[in-house]
């Protein structure tokens, strides 16, 4: 696990405001990293190892 | 090493990281796909270069954001989509009980500079230090917490939210009525 994603910068020094807008930036985040991976990059990364491989 | 510990075995962990990040700074989903395309084949490429053991969610981000701003300057007229792409591709979310909010706020962080909303991203969202955040975007770490600040100000102002005392309140509404014009301003 990437323990970078749980970690909160200096969170006691933000106000309430700062940590509204925070919760919000973490739900549109959140909302993109859910969406399926297009599968050309997977292909893409399969591509690239079998080029390497065939050398 | 042994071919098991390739660094580039994980690069699959973090496609849909960079994709996120990557619609985020492009507000386009296939312009956002070419981006992660391209940095893919340049983090393969360059994976010497990469140090095993440090943070390569935050390699790949730096090679994403380097990529877009370079083609950005390149292409001096940015073709963004007018219509707001980035709002649009989250219009589709199930919607919860503060979904208006929500909304206004998704349109709001769309009119922000890509500076503002890659420290956003970076700071408030995937929780990168400060310090991991200024080695991503080749800037102090002074500079990450004021253009952060900054931006955090302006998302404040533009939905009328009241700011606390650690934001900027010096943002008059002329100001405010250029922001959403506005692209230039970097902080």
């Amino acid at each position: 696990m990437d323990s970078s994603f749980l970690r909160m910068p200096d969170d006691t020094e933000k106000s309430k405001v700062d940590r509204e807008i925070d919760a919000n930036l973490k739900r549109v985040y959140s909302g993109l990293i859910e969406e399926d991976v297009p599968d050309r990059f997977k292909a893409l990364l399969d591509e690239l190892r079998r080029k390497e491989s065939g050398k | 090493m042994t071919d098991s510990a390739d660094p580039r075995d994980e690069l699959t962990t973090h496609l849909a990281a960079m994709r996120a990040f990557a619609i985020s700074l492009t507000r386009n989903v296939s312009t956002a796909d070419d981006l992660v395309q391209e940095s893919i084949v340049k983090a393969w490429t360059n994976i010497d270069k990469y140090k095993p053991g440090t943070n390569m969610r935050a390699w790949l981000f730096t090679i994403l954001r380097n990529t877009f701003y370079s083609e950005r300057r390149k292409r001096k007229r940015e073709v963004e989509d007018p219509d707001g792409a980035f709002s649009a591709s989250l219009v589709e979310r199930p919607g919860h009980d503060a979904r208006l909010a929500f909304g206004e706020f998704v349109k709001a962080f769309d009119t922000l500079s890509p500076e503002h909303r890659e420290v956003l991203v970076l700071v408030g969202a995937e929780g990168f230090s400060y310090e991991e955040a200024a080695e991503t975007m080749g800037v102090a770490v002074g500079t990450v917490k004021s253009r952060a600040n900054r931006a955090r100000a302006r998302l404040a102002e533009l939905l009328g939210l009241e700011n606390g005392e650690n934001v900027m309140a010096d943002i008059d509404s002329t100001t405010l009525a250029v922001l959403g014009k506005s692209e230039t301003a970097a902080a």
